[in-house]
């Protein structure tokens, strides 16, 4: 409960209807994308402009009050569940462009607006903003932001962070501070502005966001190539990258997804493939038919048993059916569907499939992986149902072992959905104690109260490591 | 409480004692394998209408979900706000396309508004009305025909003149004055009295079909079932409308009355059995979307289960019939000038579409007239704000929701706004009537404007 001069006090900075304390608001901002997190807010306030979050800041410090800001709650890793109740800070009224400036390519947005209408707009003035997470029809640019998310495109153009060159963020005091600006060039102190990319609401607030722009690719090819042998599909990419090529999308899926995806979509997929590789080049027509058929050859030196090239924009997308079903067929498939974002070295995607395979069966639970080859993101994703106590602990036990082999390989435990709640336990494993060190120092001079999202990133206590032992 | 620990669980889980026993009804009755479905993924958000209009995520598919799933776990009662929150839901379905996940939202919602309506929940005005509707009414022939023919005693007597000049119309609220001004001439005529139960084929058979005549849409859009046997005969059918069948119901299920809308659809599966049919045809999105979901309607009942699944197998939207199976008649626009062809644009009827899957169809047979040029309306598959009878229950949004319609509609420069399904194309003339560009857009009925356009009759 919140004290009821606080209350009264939110209300006036933002209008009685945009705070909400009624039961029906709570219950439907204590989740988010993530499965079977849930806990209840004690408020919910929509502002609709920087003074407003400013204000409301300095009476949430005042008060010490914590705050979840968020935009549509698509997060995977439970990112925006406020598991210390507080206030939730919806960021949707803050939803216009500010401005796009053609001479300096970039454009100035307001967090809460949706990534796909933002990109719909900048695609309207003959530009190109590539961050594209599969959520970017619901996702808001600030989530993006706060998350650094990935993307199809991350291989060749970069993820969030490589867009984001300035920021306005409202402090947990309900001070503002400005990072960056129209500026390619910028070192005047340390680069507030990636550091407060992907920091997960837990530093500031961003109101809002300046984002560069590029020219769009003239032409696109599509091609899909079929492999028996998951060695054949993973020296593929390698190879690709070898000879100097960075293809636009390199998406691969695993044998159990491409059953999945066949069941659900009817494509007719040979199922005895072990590895699908869907691959796109963008750019000029004639580089772009250069690298396709630089690709092919690449493709059949590595035995690859089938290799499609798309002949027209319908055949493209017939192509790209398949990966795009891959979520939603594996999604109909149990009850609770739980997508992580284990990330490699390129070169170790091969061992990390078989790992993740090998970790399944131990653990007898059903792990299908598709995902972003070319940059070595996977999503090994798991289907259960959050009902069967016995299986989700199963399951939370092999990504476990997936974290662990991950970082044993030279990876990550998240490539591009964040630490939130669910990573928080692993964070160490990756980035050791002086780096947990270091990371809380500067969640101390941002937010010494800690009032942003707390719970988030640092976890009470590290998850032991499991030992793992080879069969 | 403050654990940043990762274990996957509800936290702050008060203890409600469920004492309301609303919440027995509706834990007994909400299908929790549904409600464990949604994964919450957000994807529905963008396909929602009530969230496009507030922003607000407990006015989306997630968001009630999410409601249905605090009552059903005993973590919120479900007060006022919840029923309200149910009753808002328009019911068009667009989350269910949208969902990765497939969850059966439509039956989540019916569940839950069967559930509250179990516990008395209106006044006694509305209480009184919806018995002599859903009760009284619907599902009698006779009784529908004696309200055509009434309705059409006043529109014709002059009587409608007189209470319109008499100013006794500002005793109701605007939505019922809005809606007395649209409603087109009733009749007590329906498409049998008109044209027999049994209509020939032209040329050869392809196939004989049933009609389903639908309660108003054979009171209020007779002749839109007339065009309908006739544009199907042109194209190949033999078209039989048996007389016992009755009210497909959906307007019960929708509101809460289940077990009158098991009632009726184990009339029609029936009478339909009986009829010895290779198709049922539907002209109307809204009662089309419940037949096809007869099968699920009836799943529990033993005896009827399979004949259900029979029924809802056959049953098709009368143009994906046309499109797929018939032969198309020519069709042309006579009133086009030489260079200038008739602009035309759809509205999607939600349930057509999102249930029944026939969306391409009636653009295809659009596009396949002469001197029209079909133009794409955006966002033409949201809901306009009829759904059902959700216009008349909340008026506000539905007012709202169809301002901004009618914008895209008014945009496209069409001189015909065309739709497949009665309570869209009502909401559609109220549009053109309130915010239309006075005179220069025509709603019409698919069926009719295409019957209207066959070159030849042969």
């Amino acid at each position: 409960m919140l004290d009821r001069v606080l209350t009264r006090k939110l209300r006036q900075i933002v209008g009685e209807e945009n705070f909400r304390d009624d039961k029906e608001a709570l219950v439907a901002h204590s989740y988010d994308g993530t499965p079977m997190l849930q806990s209840l807010p004690d408020g919910v306030i929509y502002p609709k402009d920087t003074y407003q979050v400013a204000e409301i800041m300095k009476n949430l410090a005042f008060y010490s009050v914590p705050v979840v800001s968020r935009g549509s709650g698509s997060n995977l890793c439970g990112g925006t569940v406020p598991v210390h109740g507080g206030v939730v800070m919806v960021m949707h009224r803050m939803n216009q462009i500010l401005e796009v400036d053609l001479e300096n390519l970039t454009a100035t947005v307001q967090p809460g607006i949706i990534t796909a209408e933002f990109i719909t707009h900048i695609e309207s003035l003959g530009l190109f903003y590539p961050p594209d997470p599969s959520s970017m029809r619901i996702s808001t640019i600030g989530g993006n932001i706060a998350e650094c998310s990935g993307g199809l495109r991350g291989l060749k153009y970069g993820t969030t962070k490589d867009y984001v060159i300035g920021l306005e963020a409202v402090l947990a005091s309900g001070e503002i501070i400005r990072t960056g600006g129209k500026l390619m060039k910028d070192v005047a102190g340390y680069d507030l502005t990636k550091l407060l990319v992907g920091s997960e609401g837990t530093l500031a607030i961003i109101t809002e966001a300046t984002l560069k722009l590029v020219p769009p690719p003239k032409s696109k090819k599509t091609m899909l190539a079929m492999y028996k042998d998951l060695y054949g599909a993973a020296r593929t990419v390698s190879r690709i990258i070898e000879a100097k090529i960075i293809p636009a999308t390199l998406e691969f899926m695993d044998n159990p997804t491409i059953r999945v995806v066949d069941d659900f979509a009817k494509l007719g997929l040979p199922r005895d493939m072990e590895a699908i590789l869907l691959i796109e080049q963008d750019g000029d027509l004639e580089a772009v038919e250069r690298d396709i058929e630089r690709i092919r050859e690449i493709c059949e030196a590595e035995s690859a048993d089938r290799v499609e090239v798309a002949e027209s924009r319908e055949h493209a997308e017939k192509l790209l059916t398949a990966r795009r079903s891959a979520f939603t067929a594996l999604a109909r498939l149990r009850p609770t569907t739980i997508l992580e974002d284990a990330t490699v070295p390129r070169s170790k995607i091969a061992d990390m499939v078989l790992r993740i395979n090998e970790i399944a069966r131990k653990y007898n639970v059903s792990i299908a992986t598709f995902g972003h080859a070319g940059d070595g993101n996977l999503h090994p994703t798991a289907t259960t149902d959050a009902r069967d106590h016995d299986e989700v602990h199963r399951v939370e036990q092999a990504f476990e072992e997936i974290f662990e082999a991950a970082i044993e390989l030279g990876g990550t435990i998240t490539g591009e959905h964040g630490v939130g709640l669910v990573k928080a336990p692993f964070l160490e494993w990756k980035i050791g104690k002086t780096g947990i060190e270091v990371m809380r120092g500067i969640k101390q001079a941002f937010d010494p109260h800690n009032l942003l999202n707390p719970g988030k990133m640092f976890a009470k206590e590290t998850r032991k490591r499991v030992v793992i032992t080879r069969g | 409480m403050a654990n940043g620990n990762a274990e996957r669980s509800i936290q702050n889980k008060p203890a409600i004692a469920l004492s309301n026993p609303m919440s027995k009804t509706l834990q007994l009755k909400l299908d929790y394998d549904q409600l464990t479905n949604c994964m919450r993924c957000g994807f529905c958000l963008p396909a929602c209408p009530t969230f496009k209009e507030t922003g607000l995520e407990q006015e989306s598919p997630r968001g009630r979900i999410a409601l249905m799933k605090a009552v059903a776990d005993g973590i919120m009662d479900p007060d006022q706000a919840f029923q309200d929150q149910m009753n808002h839901c328009l019911g068009c379905r667009a989350c269910e396309p949208a969902c990765p996940a497939d969850v059966k939202y439509g039956q989540l919602i019916e569940q839950a508004r069967d559930a509250i309506e179990d516990h008395d929940v209106h006044s006694v005005p509305v209480k009184g009305l919806r018995k002599v509707f859903f009760d009284g009414v619907f599902p009698h022939r006779g009784r529908l025909k004696w309200l055509g023919r009434s309705l059409s005693i006043y529109q014709k007597s002059g009587l409608r003149k007189l209470v319109r000049g008499s100013g006794m119309m500002q005793l109701f609220p605007a939505y019922m004055r809005e809606m007395e001004q649209i409603l087109p001439d009733a009749t007590a005529k329906g498409v049998v009295e008109q044209l027999g139960t049994v209509y020939p084929a032209k040329g050869e058979t392809i196939a004989r079909v049933a009609l389903f005549r639908g309660c108003i849409m054979d009171v209020l859009f007779s002749e839109t079932n007339v065009n309908t046997v006739k544009l199907l005969s042109e194209a190949g059918f033999e078209v039989v409308i048996p007389t016992e069948q009755v009210c497909c119901g959906a307007l019960h299920a929708h509101s809460g009355e289940m077990e009158r809308a098991k009632d009726l659809a184990r009339t029609n599966v029936q009478v339909f059995k009986d009829a010895e049919i290779d198709y049922i045809v539907s002209n109307a999105g809204g009662c089309g979307a419940l037949l096809v979901e007869y099968d699920h309607l009836l799943h529990e009942d033993s005896e009827y289960r399979e004949l259900a699944e029979w029924f809802a197998s056959q049953v098709i939207d009368v143009s994906m019939l046309l499109f797929e199976h018939g032969r198309i008649p020519a069709f042309a626009e006579r009133n086009a000038c030489a260079n200038e062809p008739v602009m035309v644009t759809y509205q999607d009827s939600c349930h057509l579409r999102n249930v029944m899957k026939s969306s391409n169809a009636p653009r295809q047979l659009m596009k396949q007239v002469a001197n029209v040029n079909f133009v794409e309306m955006k966002e033409a598959d949201r809901c306009c704000g009829s759904a059902g009878i959700y216009n008349v229950t909340q008026p506000e949004m539905a007012g709202q929701i169809l301002e901004h319609k009618m914008e895209h509609a008014n945009r496209t420069g069409a001189s015909y706004l065309l739709t497949s399904n009665p309570g869209c194309l009502l909401q559609m003339k109220l549009g053109a009537l309130k915010h239309g560009v006075s005179g220069q857009m025509e709603v019409k009925h698919v069926v009719d404007f295409l019957y209207e356009r066959i070159s030849e009759i042969k």
